[in-house]
C-alpha cells in the first residue's frame, strides 16, 4: 500500500527581525494508493518542504503526515525520493548505486544484483552499468537515481523536480520514460514541479499550490487516456486544464511579488 | 606581422582557451631556461661574488661528492624519516577528527576554540619549549612538524567534510540508510578525495617545517647539512641541499597525485 495522507502541515521558519516566515499553512491532502500526483506551484511555495516533510527529512511545525495510517517521524526506505540534482553516490558505479539501497539490507549479494540490474535495463542503461556518474549526462544522471529509487521497492516515490535541470528535450524523454515505468509498475508518485506542462502530462491528479504561505487552492483531476503520447499538449483538453491553472497560479504569483515588494 | 601570426596570438591572449602542449611545454622550459641562463652569466660573468653564489659546475661538483661520500643519502634519510613521522602521525589523528568536526556539530564546538586558537600560534615559537621539554633528537623534530601541521590539516579536514552535500545524506536516508551506515558509507568516501589533495598541500608545509626544525638544533638531515655548509662558508652545499628538498618535495607531490588518479578515478574532473 501506498497511501499518504496529510493533516493540518504547518512549517514555520524564525526569521532575525522577529516575525515567522509561514512556508505552509494548515495543509492537507490525501494521495491514494497507485496515484501518480502532482504538485505544481511557483517557486518558494513550500513544495519542496512538504515534499521533504513527507519524506522524514524535515520536521513540521504543527500537524503530521501518514503513511497507511501511520504516522511519519523521521526518513525510511518506504518513502523513496528523487532529488532534482547531486544525489548520485560519485565513487559508486551505476550498478553499485542502484544497490546501494538493497545492500544496506544486507540481502544475498546475487539477488542485489539481480534486482539492480533489472531496474538499470528498465531505465535503458544496461551498457553504462559500471561507467561512474562524472562519465553520465544529466539525464543519465536522472534515470540512475529513479533506478535505485525503484529498486529499493519503496510504497511512493517522492520525486522533487527531477527534471528541473535538464534540457527540454531531454526533459520530454524523460517524462515519457517516467510514465511508461509508472504505468507498468503501477507505484504511488507524489511529483513536484513548477512546469505545468510537466504537472499535466504526467499526473493523475494536479494540486495547484499557492504561494508563501503555501495551500493548495486547486485539485484537478487529469483523466487523459493511458499510455499518453508526447503530442497530448496540443488536444483541446489540455489546453483548457493548462489556462484553468495558468489563471490560478498568474494571480498567485502576483499576489507573492507585490507581498515580497 | 602576417595574418596567421595575428590570429595566433590573438587566441594565446584570450583567457582559458588552450594551448598547444607543445607551446606549453616550451613556455616552461623557456622560463626555467631563462633562470639557469641567468644564473650562469651572473656567476661566470663575475657579476656576484663565487663564494656566496656558487657556478653551477661547483653545484654539480658538490652533489656528486656529497653523493659518493654518503653524506647526501644519509642526510636525505633522516629529513625523510622525520618528516614522514610526523606527517602520518598528523594525519592519522587529524583525518578522523577533522571529518568528525565538519560533521558532528558537538565535534565542532568542542574543539573549534582550541583549534583556531593554536592554528595561529607559529610553530616556530613553540621551538625553544619543544627542545627544553624533549631535547633535540628526531622526537623534538617530529613534534614540530606534528604541531606544525596537524592543526592547519584539521581544519581542512574538517571544511573538506562540511562540504559534502546534503543531497547525498538525505538519498542515503530515503534508501533506508541508518545513521552509522551514512556515516561509513556516505560520508567517509564521500570525503576521500579532499582528503588527499588536503595531503597533498598540507605535506608542502611540513617541508617547511622540518627545515626550520633542522636548522635550529639538529646533528642530521638536510637543514642541518645546510646550516653546517653556512658555517664553513659552502655556499655549494647549501645549494646542493636546497635543490634536493625541492626534487623531493615534487616527487612527493606527483606520487599525491598519482594516488588520487589511480585510486580514485569517479574523482576525476570532467
Amino acid at each position: 500500500m501506498g497511501m499518504v495522507t496529510v493533516e493540518n502541515l504547518d512549517l514555520r521558519f524564525p526569521t532575525r527581525g522577529g516575525a515567522d516566515v509561514i512556508a505552509l499553512n494548515n495543509l492537507s491532502m490525501t494521495i491514494p494508493d497507485k496515484e501518480f500526483a502532482v504538485i505544481v506551484g511557483p517557486s518558494g511555495c513550500g513544495k519542496s518542504s512538504l515534499l521533504d516533510i513527507i519524506a522524514g527529512l524535515k520536521e513540521p511545525s504543527g500537524g503530521v503526515c501518514r503513511l497507511d495510517g501511520e504516522p511519519i517521524t523521521g526518513p525510511a526506505k518506504e518513502r523513496g525520493m528523487v532529488f532534482q540534482n547531486y544525489s548520485l553516490f560519485p565513487w559508486l558505479t551505476v550498478l553499485k548505486n542502484v544497490e546501494f539501497g538493497l545492500s544496506l539490507q544486507g540481502k544475498p549479494q546475487k539477488e542485489i544484483t539481480e534486482r539492480a540490474r533489472h531496474y538499470v535495463s528498465a531505465v535503458g542503461l544496461s551498457s553504462f552499468e559500471n561507467a561512474y556518474p562524472n562519465q553520465l549526462s544529466g539525464g543519465m544522471k536522472q534515470r540512475v537515481a529513479i533506478a535505485r529509487s525503484l529498486a529499493n521497492g519503496p510504497e511512493i516515490i517522492l520525486m522533487d523536480e527531477p527534471f528541473g535541470a535538464l534540457d527540454s528535450q531531454t526533459r520530454s524523454v524523460m517524462q515519457q520514460l517516467l510514465l511508461g515505468i509508472w504505468e507498468k509498475e503501477h507505484k504511488t508518485v507524489l511529483f513536484v514541479t513548477h512546469d505545468i506542462d510537466e504537472a499535466l502530462y504526467l499526473g493523475e491528479k494536479v494540486y495547484v499550490m499557492s504561494a508563501r504561505p503555501g495551500r493548495i487552492i486547486d485539485t484537478i483531476p487529469v483523466d487523459f487516456a493511458h499510455p499518453r503520447s508526447y503530442e497530448l499538449s496540443t488536444e483541446p483538453a489540455f489546453v483548457e486544464l493548462k489556462r484553468r491553472i495558468q489563471h490560478s497560479l498568474h494571480a498567485e504569483v502576483h499576489r507573492a511579488l507585490s507581498s515580497a515588494a | 606581422m602576417s595574418a596567421a601570426m595575428a590570429s595566433h596570438i590573438d587566441r594565446i591572449l584570450t583567457p582559458r582557451r588552450e594551448i598547444s602542449p607543445v607551446l606549453g611545454s616550451g613556455a616552461g622550459l623557456a622560463v626555467a631556461g631563462t633562470i639557469f641562463l641567468g644564473w650562469c652569466a651572473a656567476t661566470y660573468g663575475g657579476l656576484v661574488d663565487t663564494t656566496f653564489c656558487p657556478p653551477p659546475h661547483k653545484v654539480a661538483t658538490a652533489f656528486w661528492r656529497t653523493l659518493m661520500d654518503g653524506s647526501l643519502a644519509k642526510n636525505a634519510w633522516s629529513s625523510l624519516v622525520v618528516i614522514n613521522l610526523g606527517f602520518f602521525l598528523s594525519s592519522l589523528i587529524a583525518i578522523p577528527l577533522g571529518i568528525m568536526m565538519g560533521s558532528f556539530r558537538i565535534v565542532q564546538a568542542a574543539l573549534e576554540p582550541v583549534v583556531n586558537f593554536t592554528r595561529y600560534l607559529p610553530v616556530t615559537s613553540m621551538i625553544p619549549l619543544l627542545i627544553l621539554w624533549i631535547g633535540i633528537g628526531i622526537e623534538e623534530k617530529i613534534a614540530v612538524i606534528f604541531i606544525g601541521t596537524f592543526f592547519q590539516q584539521i581544519v581542512m579536514f574538517a571544511d573538506v567534510s562540511a562540504q559534502v552535500p546534503n543531497e547525498l545524506f538525505n538519498a542515503a536516508y530515503t534508501l533506508g540508510a541508518k545513521k552509522r551506515q551514512v556515516v561509513l558509507r556516505v560520508l567517509l568516501p564521500a570525503t576521500l578525495p579532499g582528503v588527499i589533495d588536503t595531503l597533498r598541500v598540507t605535506m608542502g608545509w611540513a617541508w617547511t617545517y622540518l627545515v626550520v626544525a633542522e636548522l635550529v638544533a639538529s646533528s642530521s638531515g638536510l637543514g642541518y647539512m645546510s646550516m653546517q655548509a653556512m658555517r664553513g662558508l659552502h655556499a655549494d652545499l647549501i645549494f646542493v641541499a636546497i635543490l634536493v628538498i625541492g626534487l623531493l618535495g615534487l616527487v612527493t607531490d606527483q606520487i599525491f597525485k598519482w594516488i588520487k588518479i589511480v585510486a580514485l578515478p569517479w574523482a576525476r574532473q570532467r
